[in-house]
């Protein structure tokens, strides 16, 4: 078969515009340019759509759409069906994919609408009354202590954020040296964290330990005692909303230099991190290797408990609280990945609005809401969605995708290839040194201070002047078009309510 | 120094131990306190009794024994050091030890040296003296791990051994005869091999006064991987 007939993108050269300089041909990692013989020879089956050919052009001779010629598809059999039988069929091979699930499944925060005052309790302008984006998150003091001349005692062993939102874990090997420095600085910057993921953490990162939270998993990369010690915060991944019920596989050829020296393992050693995690099958041995973090770190650091948002969350969720954890992330099903299985990215696990409203509703119920955090992640697109997450019942919240694309991302959605032309998602010398760490980190910083100001700006309008009166506050929450079922569990009133 | 522990919370004695300046320290009556030696560095713990779940996980050098036999996990993600364990391990011994040595004069049960993984310098071992239960060197990455059998048993390993397995070598004294995954390979152990693991079988006769000769009177059966990447074909890029 054709596989340019097939191809999903259709590149168009203007002649007119074009001045021969190659510099596409020299960019693009994918090999999808090359001239011969004065004639430019185009193979679009090799395009991702990344754009850094357009955007480099200095001309503006390029453009990526889609092909206007593809498989027939119909209201039952999309192309993307049709396509994914081709490749299977002439591979034999599972379907792997990068990011976040794609499908047009609903997205609940977009049926979500927030409140904001009128006439009766004031709205507060941000811009000119102080307005509180701090949290905490971890341990909490239960009661009010005072010393001897009755001061209060303000000891406080949680980790204290600047604005609710946190860098979620991406490990180095998925993505690049590079890329974890604009994380790290940005993170120390903001006055919040990032995660390190379950891939080690570079030496030349130990400085940012203050603001890193280390990530332990199954395979336990790169874990031992003063990568435990180094981070602010321990996070056992259970389990991840691109997919759940899977672990990670970083392949043997991607293991080279300081990915393989950060991990601790050999050269070209493949790395297997699989969803079981062979000494935890129940929350009693959860617990154990929670109290087993502590006790290597002396009681000094709080930790996090990741899980997938599945069909029994809030249950699961209820057991992790009673776990001696001090954090639960809940990671939804719209969550990003370097690589996973498209059929289980797609088509496992919940949406995190309905496993943040139904975990947060348990926990209360059961009188022990006030014993975790919650962070909420898997497709946090902007900050009203923080907001909603926040009103949902969230502490905090997660980003990956979001700082990614602020770094220059641009969704081609093919980390697993390790071709990122935009120096993100690969270890490729070359490529990495086009992610310029220092603009990464001003549009990094950019992208959360404007969400912190949207994020002030939509509680003063609800009369709101900190986030701790905006958690679980789900009055500030009207659904729109939603069943009565799903607004039970969402925990919300209908618009017009 | 010497500790008293029966009815001490693992917490509290982890700290007393932690805090306790003494190279050398003895800690009698352990009864399932859990976490001890924990992340220890450059000490001498002799502990009497059976040692609870955890123990010398993370454990970064120094030397712990049992007198006594140990729990579940014991040398969890250990990095460097010795532990030697007088009577049986339970589970997931060594899980994920990348450094370091456990001998155990006995059985281990499930999973011993599941996700074990070396790297430069650190080569973790694991010596078992008796039999291993099911699952011995799951996803084994790198490491040594060797079933000396000396109660002779017909079989010294359980079922499903060394799945997932990618690197790394296991000894077995005797036969295995449990089915083994296509991706590893069984032979008879050569000299060469054995001199391997000729330092750490010499430490585990010293420690718990065992008899070499006896040990090498039969054949070794080793099990490593078999070459090239098992998942290179099972993806196509989507």
């Amino acid at each position: 078969m054709n596989a340019r007939a097939r191809a999903e993108f259709e590149i168009l050269k203007d002649k007119e515009r074009c001045i021969d300089c190659g510099l596409c041909e020299r960019q693009c990692s994918n090999g999808v340019y090359k001239r011969e013989d004065g004639r430019w020879f185009i193979a679009d089956e090799k395009c991702v759509n990344c754009q850094r050919c357009v955007e480099m052009c200095p001309t503006g001779a390029l453009k990526v759409i889609p092909n206007r010629n593809a498989p027939r598809g119909d209201g039952n059999w999309s192309v993307r069906a049709v396509r994914e039988i081709y490749k299977q069929a002439e591979t034999g091979g599972v379907l792997l994919s990068s990011m976040g699930n794609p499908s047009d499944m609903p997205t609940y925060f977009d049926r979500i609408a927030i409140n904001a005052s009128q006439v009766t309790n004031p709205s507060i302008d941000p811009l000119r009354e102080p307005m509180e984006t701090r949290v905490y998150l971890g341990a909490k003091d239960h009661e009010i202590k005072r010393d001897s001349s009755g001061r209060l005692i303000t000891e406080n062993r949680g980790l204290r954020l600047e604005v609710p939102i946190l860098f979620s874990a991406m490990s180095y090997g998925s993505i690049s040296y590079n890329a974890h420095a604009v994380l790290a600085r940005a993170a120390q910057e903001l006055g919040t964290y990032y995660n390190t993921g379950e891939g080690g953490l570079h030496r030349d990162f130990y400085k940012y330990g203050a603001s890193t939270i280390v990530q332990v998993a199954s395979g336990r990369f790169g874990v031992h005692k003063d990568y435990l010690e180094a981070g602010a915060a321990i996070e056992i991944k259970m389990g991840q909303g691109a997919k759940p019920g899977i672990g990670g596989h970083l392949p043997g050829k991607k293991i080279v230099g300081d990915i393989a020296a950060t991990r601790m393992i050999p050269q070209g050693s493949d790395a297997i991190s699989p969803a079981p995690h062979h000494d935890i099958y129940s929350i009693e041995d959860l617990r154990q290797l929670v109290d087993s973090l502590k006790e290597a770190t002396e009681y000094k650091k709080p930790v996090f408990v990741k899980v997938a948002a599945v069909h029994n969350i809030a249950a699961i969720a209820s057991g992790i609280a009673r776990s001696g954890a001090d954090v639960i992330v809940l990671d939804g099903w719209r969550g990003g990945t370097g690589a996973a299985p498209t059929r289980i990215r797609d088509n496992v696990g919940i949406p995190i609005e309905l496993a943040l409203a139904g975990v947060d509703s348990r926990l209360r119920a059961e009188g022990i809401r006030d014993r975790v955090s919650l962070i909420a992640g898997g497709s946090i697109r902007n900050s009203a969605d923080v907001v909603k997450a926040i009103a949902l019942g969230a502490d905090a919240v997660y980003i990956g995708t979001a700082a990614l694309i602020a770094m220059g991302c641009h969704m081609c959605r093919n980390c697993h290839s390790g071709k990122c032309n935009w120096g993100i998602a690969t270890q490729d010398p070359a490529l990495v040194s086009r992610l310029d760490v220092n603009a990464g980190v001003r549009r990094l910083i950019g992208l959360i201070t404007a969400w912190k100001h949207e994020i002030e700006e939509m509680m003063g309008g609800m009369g709101i002047n900190a986030i701790e009166a905006l958690r679980g506050n789900r009055l500030m929450l009207r659904g729109l078009g939603l069943n009565s079922r799903e607004l039970d569990i969402l925990g919300i009133m209908h618009a017009g309510e | 120094m010497e500790i008293y522990a029966k009815g001490m919370e693992s917490r509290h004695l982890n700290e007393i131990i932690r805090s306790c300046k003494d190279k050398n320290i003895i800690v009698r009556g352990v009864n399932g306190q859990r976490f001890i030696a924990c992340g220890l560095d450059g000490k001498d713990i002799t502990a009497y009794g059976t040692i609870g779940n955890g123990a010398g996980a993370y454990m970064l050098g120094g030397v712990l024994r049992v007198e006594g036999s140990a729990q579940d996990a014991a040398g969890d993600t250990m990095n460097g050091g010795e532990i030697y364990v007088g009577g049986r391990c339970g589970d997931a011994t060594g899980y994920a030890m990348r450094g370091g040595e456990i001998y155990v004069k006995e059985d281990v049960g499930y999973r011993a040296g599941v996700h074990m993984k070396q790297y430069g310098e650190h080569r973790p071992v694991i010596v078992v003296g008796g039999t291993a239960g099911c699952f011995l060197g799951e996803y084994l990455a790198g490491g040594v791990i060797a079933v000396l059998n000396l109660k002779n048993e017909k079989c010294p390993v359980g079922e499903d051994m060394a799945r997932g397995m990618h690197g790394g070598r296991i000894y077995v004294r005797g036969k295995v005869s449990v089915p083994l995954p296509v991706s590893v390979t069984a032979s008879k152990a050569r000299r060469e091999d054995m001199e391997l693991i000729r330092p750490q079988i010499e430490k585990f006769c010293k420690a718990f006064r065992a008899d070499e000769r006896e040990i090498y009177s039969e054949e070794f059966t080793l099990l490593q991987p078999a070459a090239g990447n098992p998942y290179n074909r099972l993806y196509v890029n989507n």
